[in-house]
């Protein structure tokens, strides 16, 4: 649709609604049709080509119509699913910056309207709505093309992609009220799965996000605080969910072209297929965490390796990997680097070092539910609590 | 489409980060050869520069470039290409994407809105 009106995103969804319209008339009369999509699609095409007709007074303009006139009809709704792959690439085109990316992704390819999406990011309709639009008159004037990259490009385009789909699914997972970003971005890798079977990353994301959402109904308890893997009531967990993911995983991990999802993806296996936490294997997460190292270098991943290796071989042989990482001073302000380091102190015995992690974690963590939760992890003492936010130390 | 390339140096240009950059020779004999690259050239430097603005029907002279910034375009080319996607190759292929950096402008044609 969008490249039959030259990128005009809004004419485009203008004959979309006509289309819908039309459908919301005749179908109740005439039955829907064998192949629905396909007959929207035809529908919304005939709406462009007859408002192109109509707007068109100039000799110039009746020649684009005319060189348009062949479009063949949708003959089928398979059709339609290779538009949708070239809207995902068009939207996420790294020439535009990422909050538009994501922004245009959702209004494109999901049922969410822009007071959905503004909501969903926190900011004002009006903010959502001037980016969408700003956008939309970048693909259309900067000449982005509506396609999917030709394979050499692939390697460098697809990552956006992804990032763009994961960054959806991370901002419905904070949240606990916030489940329908998570769900549009796990039908979204649904359709690019089927669209790319070819590109096990894909896969990996796909695989990744079920074995994480699965365990959403025990992630928050009754009281609307985070409860943390290792207490969480495992038959809580939707089985049919992690059985899908697992299985994802393991046919895509026999192609023997491990990525940085898949490797997450195998991780979150591992925890999914514990019966109880104490169970977990937390050697084989170590592992795979120093694979995550080897293919996608970050100090995040490191600190989680040094999660597992506490987990694996005690507090002690943790803390000093943990103590290399904050004196990188790279992540003094993210919380979960102190919240790491006051579970491994507390478990070494070192209580008061561990509560001033544990302060410190509480001031940086992002929300309410987070707080609450580090807060109720600090060991009893006279005075108890935190001092006022910003005096923790490591404080500015 | 047509693209306006503005080509930029980096104030913060370090030496080596464009080791390895294509020859700018072999940029414009590839791009000329395929009509990609309609025209182009070096400019001199901002010092060379004057901005001329009209005020109450007067024309005011200054010396030097218009914004205030270091001295950053070297030189332009108009490009030809299909779309954004072959207007980035050609700019990647250019070494002053490598020792600065390479603005892609869009022409805006007469009538459009």
């Amino acid at each position: 649709m969008i490249r039959l009106t030259g990128g005009d995103w809004d004419l485009a969804e203008e004959c979309a609604q006509d289309a819908f319209a039309r459908a919301l008339q005749k179908w109740p009369e005439s039955g829907v049709p064998d192949q629905p999509l396909a007959w929207l699609t035809t529908t919304a095409r005939h709406r462009v080509i007859d408002r192109a007709r109509r707007a068109s007074t100039e000799a110039a303009k009746l020649r684009e119509v005319a060189a348009m006139e062949p479009v063949p009809p949708c003959a089928s709704d398979s059709e339609i699913a290779d538009e949708r792959l070239e809207l995902m690439f068009t939207c996420c085109h790294p020439s535009l910056n990422l909050d538009a990316q994501v922004a245009l992704t959702l209004r494109s390819l999901s049922g969410l309207s822009t007071a959905e999406i503004a909501r969903a990011f926190l900011v004002p309709e009006r903010t959502m709505g001037q980016r969408l639009f700003r956008a939309k008159q970048k693909v259309a004037h900067a000449g982005i093309p509506f396609r999917v990259p030709p394979a050499h490009l692939l390697p460098e385009r697809l990552p956006a992609v992804l990032h763009v789909l994961y960054l959806l699914f991370n901002q419905g997972y904070g949240e606990p009220q916030e489940t329908r970003l998570s769900r549009e971005a796990i039908r979204l890798a649904r359709v690019l799965a089927v669209l790319m079977p070819d590109e096990p990353e894909v896969h990996g994301m796909l695989a990744l996000m079920l074995l994480h959402d699965a365990r959403r109904p025990a992630r928050i308890d009754a009281d609307g605080n985070l409860v943390p893997l290792d207490e969480q009531d495992r038959t809580l967990w939707d089985r049919a969910q992690i059985a899908e993911g697992t299985i994802i995983l393991e046919r895509v991990l026999r192609r023997r072209r491990a990525g940085p999802f898949q490797i997450q993806a195998a991780i979150a296996a591992c925890h999914a297929g514990a019966p109880t936490a104490a169970q977990t294997d937390w050697p084989q997460i170590a592992g795979l965490y120093g694979q995550l190292a080897r293919v996608a270098p970050s100090v995040i991943v490191e600190l989680n390796r040094a999660v597992a290796i506490g987990m694996a071989d005690g507090p002690e042989a943790a803390l000093p990997l943990v103590d290399a990482i904050s004196g990188t001073g790279e992540l003094d302000s993210y919380y979960l680097l102190h919240a790491t380091r006051a579970d491994l102190l507390r478990r070494a015995g070192r209580v008061a070092e561990a509560a001033m992690s544990y302060c410190r974690a509480a001031d940086l963590a992002p929300t309410e539910a987070e707080r609450r939760f580090l807060q109720d992890r600090l060991p009893p003492r006279p005075g108890g609590g935190c001092k006022p936010a910003g005096s923790g130390p490591g404080g500015q | 489409m047509k693209y306006l390339m503005l080509v930029c140096t980096d104030p913060d240009y370090t030496p080596g980060q464009d080791d390895g950059a294509p020859d700018v020779e072999d940029w414009v004999a590839d791009t000329d050869s395929k009509g990609i690259r309609l025209m182009g050239n070096r400019t001199r430097p901002a010092s060379d520069a004057t901005t001329v603005r009209v005020r109450h029907r007067e024309v005011l002279l200054t010396d030097g470039p218009y914004a205030e910034t270091k001295d950053l375009i070297a030189g332009f080319d108009i490009l030809e290409c299909a779309d954004l996607d072959e207007a980035i190759d050609v700019a990647s292929r250019h070494p002053m994407a490598w020792a600065g950096a390479i603005e892609l402008r869009p022409f805006w044609p007469v009538g459009e809105d």
